[in-house]
């Protein structure tokens, strides 16, 4: 397909790449052919710091299928563990 | 026995604006007359494959030379560079028909040259080996492998970097045009590849069309699995028969 079509996602947090962790601020989420992955085509995903010029990246590729489970199975970490940690946050809190 | 011999490096060029880019070039070694070539990387970047191309051109007569398209955007593995072009929407067609131009200057340069030269593309870039058809002067034969939006139906595509549709540029076209498509591709699909055909054919341009079952996009590629080696095969050797047609010097020529 080759097309240039990416979606940007402003973050906060931290990615470890090949020359260990660093911020980021952005994620570039595109399909397309992947470099790597043995598929037609890939969901693709680079982790950068935009705010320092984006050059170095952390990469996913990955088939839609599973992309589409990540999203799920993000989701399900997110309600169970902010469920989790709400009771221990308020187990915690003074009577 | 036959001797054979070809040089493969690393090159500078000038390219878009007087800008000196790196470009892989690869020739047949002997005096020569040898046509050239120019080979535009598909979007993924200038990788191993591109390179491996352009030797399998050289291997076949041609003196290829493959521009580093994003050069501009400093050192780095082709595949992280060309994660920066494309999360910056990707080079503007000026620049990359500025960068083809100087490469064919290179080419007609050198002493062994010719003086015809031919523009390959793959992926996108043979978007670009369309308009470089229509939009350079003094190109002898471009072949199209599987460009996609040279046809725009999606005009949130036509943007500051990639003003004008290819097709609508296609009454300039002034040089044969060989294009290779699979029937499973979705860019360009089966029906873009008739319209543009369509347009070709009513503004009486010289060109050949060929469509593969069985493959999709960027078949020749044996680094993935869009490989198609039946296809492939066939489909190179109608690329070397073009530009050895069109690419030739002629007789009569060569006697003047």
């Amino acid at each position: 397909m080759c097309s240039y079509i990416v979606e940007k996602a402003k973050l906060v947090g931290s990615a470890k790449g090949a020359n260990g962790w660093m911020r980021i601020d952005t994620a570039n989420v595109y399909y397309d052919h992947p470099f790597h992955a043995q598929l037609d085509h890939a969901l693709g995903i680079d982790f950068v710091n935009e705010s320092e010029g984006g050059r170095e990246r952390v990469a996913v590729e990955l088939s839609a299928d599973s992309a589409r489970q990540l999203v799920e199975k993000i989701l399900a970490a997110l309600a169970s563990g902010e469920a989790e940690h709400g009771k221990a946050r308020r187990q915690m809190e003074p009577v | 026995m036959t001797y054979e011999s070809m040089l493969a490096e690393t090159v500078a060029f000038t390219g878009h604006k007087g800008d000196i880019g790196e470009a892989y070039y690869a020739r047949p070694l002997g005096a020569g007359p040898w046509p050239g070539v120019v080979l535009i990387h598909h979007m993924p970047g200038w990788d191993e494959w591109i390179k491996e191309a352009t030797r399998k051109l050289a291997y076949h007569g041609f003196a290829t030379i493959s521009p580093h398209l994003y050069f501009r955007e400093g050192p780095g593995s082709p595949d992280d560079v060309g994660a920066r072009v494309r999360a910056a929407g990707g080079v503007a067609d000026a620049q990359v028909m500025g960068d083809v131009q100087g490469s064919m200057a290179f080419l007609r340069a050198q002493p062994y040259a010719n003086g015809k030269a031919g523009v390959i593309g793959f992926c996108s870039g043979g978007r670009h080996a369309y308009l470089a058809a229509c939009s350079l002067p003094d190109v002898d034969a471009v072949v199209d492998c599987w460009g996609g939006n040279v046809i725009v139906d999606d005009r949130k595509q036509i943007n500051e970097k990639r003003p004008v549709a290819p097709i609508d540029l296609t009454e300039k076209m002034n040089c044969p045009l060989l294009g290779l498509f699979g029937n499973d591709d979705e860019n360009p699909n089966r029906d873009q590849v008739d319209r543009t055909e369509a347009i070709l054919k009513k503004l009486g341009k010289r060109y050949e069309f060929h469509r593969y079952d069985g493959a999709g996009h960027a078949f020749f590629n044996a680094a993935r699995v869009a490989y198609r080696p039946e296809q492939a095969l066939d489909g190179w050797n109608k690329v070397f028969d073009f530009f050895h047609k069109h690419l030739a010097v002629q007789a009569v020529a060569r006697a003047a």
